[in-house]
C-alpha cells in the first residue's frame, strides 16, 4: 500500500490532533490497566481487550459528529472511550457495578452510552451490523443527516448477517460506514485459513458500494477515510466498506496466550505502533510541545488511576428487585418478579 | 360488530396503526407490491406509499435484524415474517438481541417491534413449513407473545402489539386468514395479558388458543351433546400468560385440559400444567391432560398428516379421561 497523503487530516487543527493523541494514550492505558485488574480478578468473564488497534477507533471518531451512531460488537472498550464516555463508568462496568455504563447488567461485551450515541456493545459475532442498518435506516427514514459507524472484526465477514446486512444497506443507500477492523485472526484462527478472499474491502462489490482500505494502525489515515465516506453518506450517496488493516497485541480475550502467532510476528506489528506515529506528528506539526505532551500522558495515567478507585469503591448492584428489573419496560405483572 | 375475515381484521389494524403513528412502517418480504403473501397487507403499500410499506429481500436475518436497529433508534417497526418457519433464520435477532437489550443495558434502550407471520401447520405443507413456535419464543424472558384465536381478539391485540413498548411476536395461522368472525366497529385495543373464556362451562376446562381454539370449541359442542359442560379458556397472549382466568376456571371446574397443535414434549401445555397442579392440586380429581400433535415432523400426505393432527374428538377424548369418564 502507498503511503497515504493525509489529504483530508492535513486540515486538522492543532486541537484536533492533540486531542487525538490524548485519546490514543487514554485508550492504551486504560487497556493495559484493564489487564492487571482482569488479573486481580476484579474483571469477570469475556474480556477483549483493544490494545494495537486504538488508532481505528480514535481516526474515526474525529471524523464523525457527536449525533452520529456508533455500534460494535465485544471488543469495545476503546470505542466507547473515543466516544467520549469518561473511563469511569466503562471501567465499573467492567466491575460489574452499579455506577458502571450499564448498572452492572452488560459487562465487558455490552457497553452503552445513549446520550452519546454509543449504541453496543453486542457479543454475536456478526449480529450488530443488521442493527447499524436498522439505525442507518432510521436516519434515512427521518430525514436526519446522522451516520451510522458499524464496527466489526475480519471474520464477522463470513457470517449471513454481514451480506444480508450490506446488500439492504446498498439497496436503500443508507448512511452507514461499515468499518472492518481486520486484526487478521477471528480468535485464533488466521483469515487465510478462513477466507476465500482476504482483501475483505474488496467485497464491496458484490454490493455497488464504494470498497475502501485504510492503515489502521494510523490514526490520521483512518480519519481520512473516514471522513471521505461520512461526506459520501451525509450526502445521501449510500454506504461504505472501508477495511481497516490493524492488529491487536494481546491475545483474543483475556483467556487467550495467542500461541497461533509467533512473537516475532507480534514484534514486527509493533512497529507499526499508532502511538508513537501520532505523538511524532503532533510534535512535527508544532500542535503541541513534548513538556505538555508529557502533561497529558500524566494526567492519563491519574484518570485511569482514578476510574480503578471509582469502580472499587462503588456499590454492587444488590438485591432481587434488581435481578428482576429491566427485563420489560411494560411487565404487565404476569409471569415476572413473583 | 360486522362479519371480517382475520385477514381483514389483521389489515385493518395494520392500516389503522400506521395512519396513527408516523414513526411505524411494514416491512418483510411481499408485503407492498404483491400485497401480502396471505393478502394481510393488501392495499397498504398504495395507501401508505413506499416509506411505510417496504418490500424486503429474502434475508429473514438481515431484515429482521434492521428492525430490530430501527426500533432501538426509536422507530416502531412491524415485520412481517412470511411463516415463522422462515423465522428460524431471524432468531438471534429476536432472541439475542430485541429480547435482551432492555435488561442489558439496564434500561437505557427499548426495542418496540413487532414480529408477525403465520405459524402452525396449514395444509399438505410438510414438515418444513408445518411447525409451532409459540413455546420457543415464549421461553425467553424479554419477549411477549401473542396467538389471537379470532379476528376481533386478532384486530384489537395487534393494534396493543404495535403500540407496546417491548418486542412482540404474533402468531397469525394461514389456514384462518379467511375464516370469519364479528368484530367491533370503530377504535378499540385488547390487552396484552388478559385471557377470555371463549365458553363457559362447569364441568372441565379446556384452555386452548390460536387454530386449536376452534378444534376446543367443536369438541366442546359434541361433548355438550353427552352433557358435559366444558368452559373454554383462551389466554390469547402465551407472555406474559394470564394465569389467573386459567387457575379460576379450573377451580371451578375441578378438571382440565390443554389442547395444543404443536408437539408434546416441552410445550406451553406442560408450562400451563406446571401452573394448574401447583394451584389447583386440592381441586383436582385426575391429572391435568395434554391433547397434542404427534410427536413427529409434519408428514405430506393427507391420510397421514390427519393422525398427526388433533381434532374434536381427541379433544372429547382428552375430557373424557381428564373427567373419568368411558367413552
Amino acid at each position: 500500500m502507498a503511503k497515504p497523503s493525509y489529504g483530508l487530516a492535513e486540515k486538522l487543527d492543532r486541537s484536533a490532533l492533540v486531542e487525538m493523541y490524548r485519546q490514543l494514550v487514554l485508550l492504551r492505558r486504560f487497556e493495559e490497566r484493564c489487564a492487571q485488574q482482569y488479573a486481580l480478578q476484579k474483571i469477570a468473564g469475556f474480556c477483549h481487550l483493544y490494545i494495537g488497534q486504538e488508532a481505528v477507533a480514535v481516526g474515526t471518531e474525529a471524523a464523525l459528529n457527536p449525533d452520529d451512531y456508533v455500534i460494535s460488537a465485544y471488543r469495545e472498550h476503546g470505542q466507547i472511550l473515543a466516544r467520549g464516555t469518561p473511563p469511569g463508568p466503562v471501567m465499573a462496568e467492567l466491575f460489574g457495578k452499579v455506577t458502571g455504563v450499564a448498572q452492572g447488567k452488560g459487562g465487558s461485551m455490552h457497553l452503552y452510552d445513549i446520550p452519546r450515541n454509543f449504541y453496543g456493545g453486542w457479543g454475536i459475532v456478526g449480529a450488530q451490523i443488521p442493527l447499524a442498518l436498522g439505525t442507518a435506516y432510521a436516519s434515512k427514514y427521518r430525514g436526519d443527516k446522522r451516520v451510522t459507524v458499524c464496527y466489526f472484526g475480519e471474520a464477522a465477514v463470513n457470517q449471513g448477517a454481514f451480506h444480508e446486512a450490506l446488500n439492504m444497506a446498498a439497496l436503500w443507500k443508507v448512511p452507514a460506514i461499515f468499518i472492518c477492523e481486520n486484526n487478521r485472526y477471528g480468535m485464533g484462527t488466521p483469515i487465510e485459513v478462513s477466507s476465500a478472499l482476504t482483501d475483505v474491502y474488496k467485497r464491496a462489490s458484490a454490493y455497488g458500494i464504494p470498497g475502501e482500505y485504510a492503515d489502521g494502525m494510523d490514526t490520521l489515515a483512518m480519519y481520512d477515510a473516514v471522513k471521505k465516506a461520512a461526506d459520501r453518506a451525509r450526502a445521501g450517496e449510500g454506504p461504505t466498506l472501508l477495511e481497516a488493516r490493524t492488529y491487536r497485541y494481546r491475545g483474543h480475550s483475556m483467556s487467550d496466550p495467542a500461541v497461533y502467532r509467533t512473537r516475532e510476528e507480534v514484534d514486527d506489528e509493533r512497529k507499526n505502533d499508532p502511538l508513537p506515529k501520532m505523538r511524532a506528528w503532533v510534535l512535527a506539526k508544532k500542535a503541541a510541545k513534548e513538556a505538555e505532551l508529557v502533561a497529558i500522558e500524566e494526567q492519563i495515567e491519574k484518570d485511569v488511576e482514578e476510574s480503578i478507585r471509582f469502580a472499587e469503591e462503588s456499590p454492587w448492584p444488590e438485591g432481587i428487585e434488581e435481578v428482576y428489573k429491566h427485563v420489560y419496560v411494560d411487565p404487565i405483572g404476569h409471569g415476572e418478579a413473583k | 360488530m360486522r362479519e371480517l375475515t382475520f385477514r381483514d381484521a389483521l389489515n385493518e389494524a395494520l392500516d389503522e396503526e400506521l395512519t396513527r403513528d408516523p414513526d411505524t412502517f411494514l416491512m418483510g418480504e411481499e408485503v407492498g407490491a404483491y400485497n401480502g403473501a396471505y393478502k394481510v397487507s393488501r392495499g397498504l403499500l398504495d395507501k401508505h406509499g413506499p416509506k411505510r410499506v417496504i418490500d424486503s429481500p429474502i434475508s429473514e436475518l438481515g431484515f429482521v435484524g434492521l428492525g430490530v436497529g430501527a426500533a432501538m433508534a426509536g422507530l416502531k417497526p412491524i415485520v412481517e415474517v412470511m411463516t415463522w418457519n422462515f423465522a428460524i433464520l431471524a432468531m438471534d435477532q429476536i432472541v439475542n438481541t430485541a429480547a435482551k437489550m432492555h435488561y442489558m443495558s439496564a434500561g437505557a434502550l427499548t426495542c418496540p417491534i413487532v414480529f408477525r407471520g403465520p405459524n402452525g401447520a396449514a395444509s399438505s405443507l410438510a414438515a418444513q413449513h408445518s411447525q409451532w413456535f409459540e413455546a420457543q419464543y415464549a421461553y425467553f424472558p424479554g419477549l411477549k407473545v401473542i396467538v389471537p384465536g379470532t379476528p376481533a381478539d386478532a384486530k384489537g391485540l395487534l393494534k396493543t402489539a404495535i403500540r407496546d413498548p417491548d418486542p412482540v411476536v404474533f402468531m397469525e395461522s394461514e389456514t384462518m386468514y379467511s375464516w370469519k368472525g364479528m368484530v367491533p366497529d370503530g377504535e378499540y385495543t385488547i390487552p396484552i395479558g388478559v385471557g377470555d373464556i371463549k365458553r363457559e362451562g362447569t364441568d372441565c376446562t379446556i384452555v386452548a388458543w390460536g387454530k386449536a381454539l376452534k378444534i376446543a370449541l367443536d369438541g366442546a359442542e359434541l361433548l355438550a351433546k353427552e352433557g358435559i359442560n366444558c368452559e373454554v379458556v383462551d389466554p390469547r397472549t402465551i407472555r406474559p400468560l394470564d394465569e389467573t382466568i386459567i387457575v379460576n376456571s379450573v377451580m371451578k371446574t375441578g378438571a382440565c385440559v390443554v389442547l395444543e397443535e404443536g408437539w408434546p414434549y416441552f410445550n406451553v401445555g406442560a408450562q400451563i400444567s406446571d401452573i394448574v397442579q401447583l394451584a389447583c392440586f386440592d381441586v383436582l380429581d385426575s391429572p391435568v391432560i395434554r391433547v397434542t400433535g404427534a410427536d413427529v415432523p409434519m408428514p405430506y400426505a393427507k391420510t397421514l398428516e390427519a393422525l398427526a393432527r388433533p381434532d374434536e374428538t381427541s379433544v372429547v377424548a382428552g375430557v373424557k379421561t381428564a373427567l373419568n369418564v368411558r367413552s
